[in-house]
């Protein structure tokens, strides 16, 4: 059961990552050519699975009950993050991520940019854009991977959840040639949240000692119930009147300033 | 390069902490007290599912507070 949810969980992370890469990928190869972004993009996902063949094996030498314990803490705050981001926009208080919007002002950047070459990158500024979209955005899927991997003893099958949501975001984008913005990205970010918190509290508590009545079957009970208090938080969220939002046009730490 | 660190510092914070740091205080608070719980041998699963909804409840009205 749990690695059934282990995989959709690092699948929907993994598939709300690619698509936001995706858009600032295309953004340089449309505008300025694919040769230094596909560069950048390759040279993105091998450092990615450095990190992850490094850590993986690595974090699982750790005595399960500490790892649980630190790995839980991090992936509950980790969560709670994305859990807060999802309510607030889905009760109007924060933008929707919008990356039609966000493609158009990386585009309109990458137009204006001076071209440099630097060793083998033909343009620097393209490679850069999309090493660091890649890498900023995998970051947060590799650890996902690691901590969920290593702590079910699965790393494998979260592999194996980040590669097919990669390889599936990829495909549609290569025939759509343009940013996937009907994708439901906000819904999944939203269960992302709900699914990183529920795991997060589980191995958390577990690594502190508690113990849960029914062992894994406890995330039965703790998944619906943050689900439902989630919902219940937007729906009284809704009723406050939130101030204009400005468009939400990705975190910063994806911009490329040089 | 004291830019440079503080731009990784920065980013760090940023991934693993987020806008409210008050939640990564609460959660670290809740585990501590799950762990001195259990260890007297008093049932502490319930800790920090309550701990949770609260913290997140909080960060909300915060939020929305500061947005009107």
């Amino acid at each position: 059961m749990s690695g059934t949810l282990l995989v959709l969980a690092v699948f929907l992370a993994c598939a709300v990552e690619a698509v936001e890469a995706l858009t600032i990928v295309l953004a340089a190869g449309l505008t300025r050519g694919w040769s230094s972004p596909l560069i950048g993009v390759g040279s993105a996902l091998a450092v990615l699975a450095v990190i992850v063949a490094i850590f993986g094996p690595a974090i699982g030498h750790v005595p399960l009950n500490l790892l649980r314990l630190l790995v839980g803490a991090l992936l509950l705050i980790f969560g709670l993050q994305w859990l807060r981001k999802a309510i607030l926009r889905a009760s109007g208080h924060k933008a929707l991520h919008d990356e039609a919007a966000i493609y158009q002002r990386q585009a309109s950047a990458a137009q204006t940019a001076a071209r440099h070459r630097r060793a083998f990158v033909t343009d620097w500024y393209a490679f850069t854009l999309a090493f660091k979209g890649v890498l900023l955005e995998g970051l947060e899927v590799a650890f996902i991977v690691v901590t969920f991997g290593a702590n079910q003893g699965h790393l494998a099958a979260a592999c194996l959840g980040a590669a097919l949501a990669v390889i599936l975001v990829t495909i549609v984008g290569v025939l759509l040639k343009k940013p996937l913005a009907r994708v439901p990205e906000n819904t999944m970010k939203f269960v992302v949240g709900v699914l990183l918190t529920s795991f997060g509290t589980f191995w958390a508590s577990e690594g502190a000692g508690a113990d849960w009545p029914g062992a894994d079957r406890a995330l039965l009970v703790i998944i619906p119930g943050y689900l439902l208090v989630s919902l219940l938080f937007i729906a009284l969220l809704r009723k406050r009147q939130p101030a204009t939002s400005a468009p939400d046009l990705g975190p910063s730490r994806t911009e490329v300033t040089s | 390069m004291t830019a440079a660190i503080n731009r990784f510092l920065r980013f760090w914070w940023d991934f693993l902490i987020g806008d409210d740091w008050t939640v990564a205080v609460g959660v670290v608070l809740t585990l501590t007290v799950t762990a001195l719980l259990a260890a007297a041998g008093i049932p502490a699963w319930w800790l920090p599912p309550a701990a949770v909804v609260l913290l997140l409840g909080r960060s909300l009205r915060g939020e929305t507070r500061r947005d009107r």
